[in-house]
Parts: C-alpha cells; sequence; structure tokens
C-alpha cells in the first residue's frame, strides 16, 4: 500500500523542532552534564558545568536560545518505501527552516555562496540527506549544528596497517587540536570506514545518537567507551581551562571499505548538541 | 575552591594600569560599554584604518566582545550572546591591540602574533563561557548598532553590560589559562597526553 504524505507536515516538524532544539538542552546532555558534575576536580571546571546547567534553565524559561550559535540545519530524512511524497520534500524541509528561524527568534547564520558570503537571511538552505528505508513511515532528525566544533572536525584517509590505534590516534589529536575552541565538554562523532565522502556522513550520523547509548556491536561498544575514558585523560576539561570533563559522549558509525584504504572522520559538536528526532 | 568567591569588578573603559594589573584564571565582572564585532566587522574595521580612516568608536581602552548575537525576543535587550571562536579574528586584532584596544572577549587559543601584540601594547584577553549564550544575556543593559547593520548579526554594536562574568584568559605576561590549565590538571593526575595518543 502507498502512503500518500503532505510535505506540509515535514514543513511543521522541521518549524517546531527548530525551536525545541535552540531553547531546551536535550534531556540526554543535560544528564551527562549533570553527572560529570560529581567526577571533576579541575579549578574552574565543576563551576562551568553548574554555569552551563543554569544556562540551559534559563533558555527553557525565557525561550531565548541556550546558544547564539543556532547552527546551520542538517537534515536527515529516513523516508519509507511505501511512501508518496505530495510535493517537494527539501523545499518543504527549507520551509520549515524559514518559518521556524524566524518565529523562535533564532540566528541567521547562512551565507549563500562559500567565497562571496552573503547572507541567505533565513537560515536555509538545509544540509539535506535523504535514505530510503522499509515501512511508510518518514522519521525527519534535525541538527542545528554549531560552527566552532565544525570548524574543528577532521577527516583522514589512514593505511589499513595503521589499525585500530591509528584510528584511536586520530581521534585523539582531533580533539587536542581543537582544545578550547570547540566548547568542551564536546559530543564525539566518529565515522570509520567507507569512502571519502562516506565516512564524513557516518560521522555526522553519530552526533545524532542518544547519549548513553552504545554501538549494538560489543566490539564497538567496548572501542566507544575505552576512547571516550582517553579523551578525558586529556585534561582540556570544561572550556579548555583544565579538568576531567574534555568529551560527554563518543558515538562511532562504521561501513564496509576498500582493500586498501581505512578512511576515517572526527567530527566534533559542543556540550549544546542540539538533536531532535519526529516519526511521522 | 569556589571559583566565584574570587571576583574582581571592573569598570570600562579599560586603563592601560587596569589592562596589565589582570592575572591568568582571575574572575572578573565587566560593567560598562563595550562593543560587538566578529568576522565581517573586523575586516572592514582593519580596512578602514588601513585606509587610514577614522574608527568608528573610540579604541583607546575599548573591550571588544567577539559575539554575533541571536535577535532579542520583544521586551529585551539582546537575545543569546555568547562569545564565538577567537583565532578567526587573530588576522586583524593586532592591528586593534597597536591601536590602544583594551581588552577582547571569546573564547579559545590566540595566535603568537595576537599574543606578543597584547604583552607589547598591554592588551588582556577574556573568556566569557562559550555556549552560555542565555546566561549571558542576562548580563547586557542596552544595545545599538554603530554601522555595518547589513552585516546582520555581525554588525557593529555598542551594548552596555551589568556585571558581565569572564574569566582572564590570556593575561599582559602572555600567561595562557589554554596552555596552563590543562596542563595542571595532567601533572595532578600524572598523565602525558602526547603518551595517550600515542596509545602507550
Amino acid at each position: 500500500m502507498i502512503r500518500e504524505f503532505d510535505v506540509m507536515r515535514l514543513t511543521d516538524s522541521i518549524e517546531r523542532m527548530c525551536g525545541e532544539n535552540a531553547c531546551d538542552l536535550p534531556y540526554d546532555v543535560e544528564q551527562a552534564i549533570a553527572s560529570s558534575l560529581d567526577l571533576e576536580d579541575g579549578e574552574h571546571a565543576s563551576a562551568l558545568l553548574s554555569e552551563l546547567l543554569e544556562n540551559a534553565r534559563v533558555a527553557r524559561r525565557e525561550r531565548i536560545p541556550l546558544c547564539q550559535d543556532t547552527g546551520m540545519a542538517v537534515v536527515f530524512l529516513d523516508v519509507g518505501r511505501d511512501v508518496h511524497f505530495s510535493g517537494d520534500p527539501y523545499e518543504a524541509i527549507n520551509e520549515g527552516i524559514r518559518r521556524g528561524y524566524k518565529k523562535y527568534f533564532l540566528r541567521m547564520s547562512v551565507v549563500g555562496d562559500p567565497l562571496r558570503r552573503v547572507n541567505t537571511g533565513d537560515n536555509t538552505p538545509a544540509i539535506t540527506t535523504i535514505r530510503i528505508v522499509p515501512g511508510d513511515r518518514v522519521t525527519v532528525t534535525l541538527l542545528a549544528k554549531g560552527f566552532g566544533s565544525e570548524n574543528m572536525s577532521r577527516l583522514a584517509m589512514l593505511r589499513p596497517a595503521d589499525g585500530l590505534e591509528g584510528v584511536e590516534a586520530f581521534v585523539l589529536e582531533t580533539v587536542k587540536l581543537a582544545g578550547p575552541n570547540a566548547c568542551p565538554p564536546l559530543v564525539v562523532g566518529v565515522g570509520i570506514g567507507g569512502t571519502f565522502d562516506h565516512v564524513a556522513l557516518l560521522a555526522k550520523r553519530a552526533l545524532a545518537r542518544p547519549i548513553g547509548e552504545r554501538h549494538p556491536d560489543p566490539f564497538y561498544a567496548y572501542f566507544e567507551e575505552s576512547l571516550l575514558e582517553k579523551i578525558n585523560q586529556l585534561g582540556i576539561g570544561p572550556q579548555g581551562f583544565g579538568g576531567r570533563t574534555t568529551a560527554l559522549s563518543l558515538a562511532v558509525n562504521v561501513a564496509p571499505t576498500h582493500i586498501a584504504g581505512l578512511p576515517v572522520a572526527c567530527n566534533l559538536n559542543c556540550h549544546a548538541t542540539r538533536h531532535r528526532q519526529e516519526v511521522l | 575552591m569556589d571559583r566565584n568567591e574570587e571576583v574582581r569588578r571592573v569598570t570600562l573603559p579599560l586603563t592601560k594600569e587596569m589592562a596589565t594589573s589582570f592575572r591568568m584564571g582571575e574572575r572578573v565582572l565587566l560593567t560598562g560599554p563595550m562593543y560587538t564585532l566578529r568576522d565581517a566587522g573586523h575586516q572592514r574595521l582593519v580596512a578602514l584604518l588601513e585606509r587610514g580612516e577614522e574608527s568608528p568608536f573610540p579604541l583607546e581602552g575599548a573591550v571588544i566582545f567577539y559575539v554575533g548575537p541571536t535577535p532579542p525576543l520583544p521586551g529585551y535587550a539582546m537575545g543569546s550572546a555568547g562569545p564565538t571562536t577567537s583565532y578567526r579574528m587573530d588576522p586583524y586584532a593586532p592591528a586593534l591591540i597597536s591601536r590602544g584596544l583594551g581588552g577582547m572577549i571569546g573564547k579559545g587559543r590566540r595566535s603568537p602574533e595576537v599574543i606578543n601584540a597584547m604583552r607589547r601594547y598591554g592588551c588582556v584577553y577574556f573568556a566569557a563561557t562559550g555556549g552560555a549564550g542565555a546566561l549571558l544575556s542576562h548580563s547586557i543593559e542596552s544595545s545599538e548598532v554603530i554601522c555595518w547593520e547589513d552585516l546582520g548579526t555581525e554588525a557593529l554594536r555598542l551594548i552596555r553590560v551589568r556585571d558581565f562574568p569572564v574569566t582572564v584568559a590570556i593575561d599582559t605576561d602572555g600567561s595562557d589559562l589554554y596552555e596552563e590549565g590543562p596542563a595542571g590538571w595532567r601533572v595532578m593526575h600524572d598523565v602525558d597526553a602526547d603518551d595517550i595518543i600515542a596509545g602507550k
């Protein structure tokens, strides 16, 4: 059975999530900050983490965005193969962004051309990736991606011989190079495998995974936990002033790759990791 | 140690004596006028100075806050207003520091060129808490665009702040909290970052 789907529902969903993302720190992120407080011993660290929790309360109560960088919109659309869109889903998403960023007083942070740099004035376009999946549902994920952390992200084409240690070293180096600039405590998304383009997407998708949820494969679940522990030995700490809480979470996504390659991407997100998902 | 216990209240603009008296790691509450400027605004300001024109605001002792705020909600002076990452302003900062700039507010590391200029001319670098824009907006009492309104969020603004909370990230001796804070933590815990990266 084909399900007719009015793309206006996408617009409404995106519009709503723009406001929630900007002002309501996701519960998983808030919990992760709160629980890291107990482990902190950096001189400035506990007070900084408390400030972030207070900031989240102010934002939620007064509907002021958590961070002035309300991000570039990254949208993942998982479309059931039995769905038929009445209308253009890409344009419906952009219309949701346009409405949401205006309605909720968010910052217009997108330029229409990377070198000419004129602001588009409505925070469009979104970066939209559509995937066809079984069923007749549409799952919309919206990340409001800040660029303080995006700018510190890196990608490398390692050699197969570099192996697990090489991947770990690359991620640790990325976090160390980012230091204070990406607004730690971080959420770290790691992609391993695929191709040059695909590995970055794997890392980006990892940022949408709820904090605390581990990779289903025990090998990678262990990899995630042990690499997060190593990151939190670097001493960078909240805001880079020194401390244990350099990252709140780390998630890995993997994909098959070529016999000659070991692509790895490390996409960083700040403590204001804003992600929302709706199933339509 | 409670970082809020030892806090120093300072009125803007800064005198040279004041700017050089801050010490790395110190907590400071700023009150008075400051200016907001980020990437595109810096490019315009420095281009204008290099043409020999006057700055649209007095640079002597001024504090520039690297921020691109969200639009204010009805009834508010300012929207969300946390610091943006400062290194992007590094190419422009020395030209402003050499003309008397008193302080900068941002987040993240600065280049050796900027730190040298800070030491030479007596300019301090404060960090405000990145990603705490909602909270920081409470310390901003008024905001008006001075020029470059076409840049939207990146326009040059005069804002008046009261008890605006910052930490001295790099002082005029060049002491750098982004180096010494994490290094101190690693010494306390007896870890070596290079060993961790090398898998040792």
